[in-house]
């Protein structure tokens, strides 16, 4: 493999909510992002995914853990101080909610131009120049660009949001569901863009989506989480052709198919999922709902573990 | 049959004011909806799915005018209705589940007060029993440990999560009709086929008519009696959902289903549609707004637009469709 652009050891992130409760948002996550790599991370909503790509952005302070950005520990940073760091245009980010992560008194132009003036102290001609070119690159009209947020549909703030993200040219670019909002044809331009610019710039993507099809056509890798943890890894062919992780085998079976033929033999998940709040470290995450449990998954909390070259898997059974 | 649908749009229009000029964003769109029935309204982005849901709701943006058209709403037009009788509509039997969750929550009330509100005021519940039930709701829509999250502000919830609270919130009051902006976007799909379960088990149970706005075509084929295909204000083609996938008609159609990642090997694979939507400014807009993009073009094409029936629920509008 190649070194290692990111490389995230036993992080964790816990909320406290009251009467010394916490909650466990990250819980001891190890993962590594190599130079040029994709990868995508996947998992039922509320499951950490945003929270982990906000420590990494620093956006957060993790409660402990190391985070490395090409061996320059992030992790011991004060997330305030963070902002005036010189690695901080070394990660940039595509917001989920591309509408509320755009300032709604910044025109388009604004916004793309917004991280050039700041981080690469660009002006005037040049400046324009930029902006218009990446609003060509994102197929963002030339003429929304003097439209504040509120004029531009979802898919247009999401067009904005990711101009504004490619703008400085990272190393590492987080996308917090970037296609979420995009219809299929925008969608299919932005992610052909994306593997083209990886290519040609050799940016890393750490890529959390909930479209499983468009996982499997971008990513390298797959990392698959269930509260806090991650419970499943590997090559993103081999994730979807063969999984192994219960919680992974339902996630790929509720992929919507338009043929009903395909729909057969689906995993509806039944049960209650559990709560996050001071989990039960000796019960799997997963029990209760996940259709296989059996006694031993109350009293063993399982530990990932190597299931075949490149692949993990947190499950006694798979 | 000839049931009166829930819900009959006809022949809508809506403009939108803008420094630059008048932006015709709906022309002459017309759908309906039946008792129980769920039906898709897909496009790209900007081709006015969300600002037609706005028009039926009656709450445009103030630069958006209805220059046309009806919505007939158990025997009265909504597009007709004083803002106060739409205002007691919208509470009762109309609900809207909006494209972007987080800010159609309010940021300071706790969310399951905000759906004990609308329980008390809508829902017929009493005040005491009203947090109970919103607990129940958030039991339904999934949410883990919802007896401590229904004392959470909406800051402290996952988008997911928040897009949850709306969906609880939306069908809490059991309305007539429901009209969901992409409800499931953010949402994994476990979750997402819970909800969609969940919305199909209301429309079963109390003759629920649902519009499910998205852009994801299988979602909308697997759950949706009928997909309602819009490119730039036009509804274009109308057809059940499998039918629209063997056998799309209109070139449009085809095109999006080129560019939906499904069982497709490669992103290379993929198609994107050429060119873009049309500058609804124009005042010289051709009759086929697509036009422009399309391949199949004919000189027929500049007059007005046909609405050709294909089979009983099936719908195209095109000179020449495939
Ligand atoms: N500021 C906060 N205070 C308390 N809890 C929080 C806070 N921010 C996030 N959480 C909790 O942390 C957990 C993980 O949230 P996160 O936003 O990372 O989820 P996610 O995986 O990105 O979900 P989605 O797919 O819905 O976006 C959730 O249980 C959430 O409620
Ligand atoms: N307040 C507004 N002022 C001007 N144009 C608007 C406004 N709201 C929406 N539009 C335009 O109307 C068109 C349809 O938007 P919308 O209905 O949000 O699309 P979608 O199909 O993505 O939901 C777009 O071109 C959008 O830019
Ligand atoms: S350890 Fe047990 S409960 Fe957990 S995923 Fe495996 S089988 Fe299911
Ligand atoms: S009417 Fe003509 S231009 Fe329009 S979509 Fe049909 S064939 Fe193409
Ligand atoms: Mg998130
Ligand atoms: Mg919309």
């Amino acid at each position: 493999m190649t070194e290692a652009l990111l490389d995230i050891a036993e992080l964790v992130k816990r909320f406290p909510v009251g009467n010394k409760r916490l909650l466990h948002a990250v819980d001891e996550v190890t993962l590594t992002v190599g130079r040029g790599e994709t990868v995508g991370l996947v998992g039922e909503s509320g499951c950490g995914k945003s929270t982990l790509v906000r420590l990494i952005n620093r956006l957060l302070d993790p409660t402990s853990g190391s985070i490395r950005l090409a061996r320059t520990e992030l992790a011991d940073m004060k997330a305030r101080d963070f902002a005036r760091n010189p690695n901080r245009k070394r990660i940039q980010m595509v917001f989920q909610d591309a509408g509320d992560s755009l300032n709604p008194r910044y025109t388009a132009a604004d916004a793309i131009a917004d991280p050039l003036r700041r981080l690469r102290r660009m002006s005037g001609a040049a400046l324009r120049e930029r902006v218009d070119r990446l609003a060509d690159m994102t197929g963002l009209p030339r003429d929304l660009l003097t439209r504040f947020p509120h004029q531009l549909s979802g898919g247009q703030k999401a067009r904005v949001g990711i101009a504004r993200a490619i703008a400085v040219e990272p190393e590492l670019l987080i996308l917090d569901e970037p296609t979420a909002a995009l219809d299929v044809s925008v969608q299919v331009v932005i992610l052909q863009l994306l593997q083209q610019l990886k290519q040609e710039l050799g940016m890393s993507y750490l890529f959390v989506s909930h479209d499983l099809n468009v996982v499997r056509l971008l990513c390298d890798r797959v990392l698959v989480m269930y509260l806090g943890k991650i419970v499943e890894e590997g090559p993103a062919a081999e994730i979807f052709a063969d999984p192994r992780h219960p919680y992974t085998r339902a996630l790929i079976s509720a992929i919507p198919q338009a043929d009903p033929d395909k729909r057969i033999g689906r995993l509806r998940l039944g049960g209650e999922p559990r709560s996050p709040i001071d989990p039960d470290p000796t019960v799997c995450r997963f029990y209760g709902r996940c259709p296989k449990g059996e006694p031993r998954c109350s009293s063993e909390m399982p530990v990932l573990r190597t299931a075949g070259p490149a692949r993990q898997v947190a499950c006694h059974f798979a | 049959m000839t049931a009166v649908p829930a819900l009959a749009v006809d022949d809508l229009s809506v403009e939108f004011r803008t420094r630059s000029g008048t932006v015709k964003v709906l022309e002459k769109v017309g759908f309906e909806v039946d008792k129980g029935e769920t039906i898709a309204l897909v496009g790209e982005s900007g081709s006015g799915k969300s600002v037609t849901a706005f028009a039926v709701m009656g709450i445009l943006d103030p630069a958006g005018r209805v220059t046309a058209g009806r919505a007939m709403f158990g025997g009265s037009d909504l597009l007709a209705m004083s803002e106060r009788d739409l205002a007691e509509q919208r509470g009762r039997e109309l609900s809207m589940i909006f494209q972007n969750p987080r800010t159609a929550l309010n940021p300071i009330r706790r969310v399951g007060q905000q759906i004990a509100d609308v329980l008390v005021r809508h829902g017929g519940a009493t005040s005491t029993e009203a947090p109970r039930a919103a607990v129940e709701m958030l039991k339904k829509v999934r949410i883990p440990d919802p007896e401590r999250r229904a004392e959470a502000y909406p800051f402290e919830l996952s988008g997911g999560m928040c897009q949850r609270i709306m969906i609880a919130i939306a069908l809490s009051c059991r309305p007539a009709l429901l009209i969901a902006d992409e409800p499931t976007t953010g949402l994994d799909v476990t979750t997402q086929a819970v909800i969609m379960d969940l919305i199909g088990e209301l429309a079963h149970e109390s003759g629920m008519a649902t519009i499910f706005i998205t852009h994801d075509l299988a979602l909308a084929a697997e759950y949706c009696d009928r997909i309602v295909v819009m490119h730039a204000g036009h509804i274009v083609e109308a057809a059940p959902g499998r039918e629209l996938f063997s056998q799309p008609r209109h070139p449009y159609s085809a095109k999006l289903l080129a560019a939906t990642p499904g069982e497709t090997a490669s992103l290379a694979e993929l198609a994107s549609i050429p060119g873009g939507l049309p500058d609804l400014r124009r005042s010289d807009l051709p009759a086929c707004r697509y036009s422009d993009r399309c391949e199949r073009r004919l000189d027929d094409c500049t007059r007005p637009l046909p609405r050709r029936a294909l089979g009983e629920r099936h719908m195209v509008a095109c000179w020449n469709p495939l």
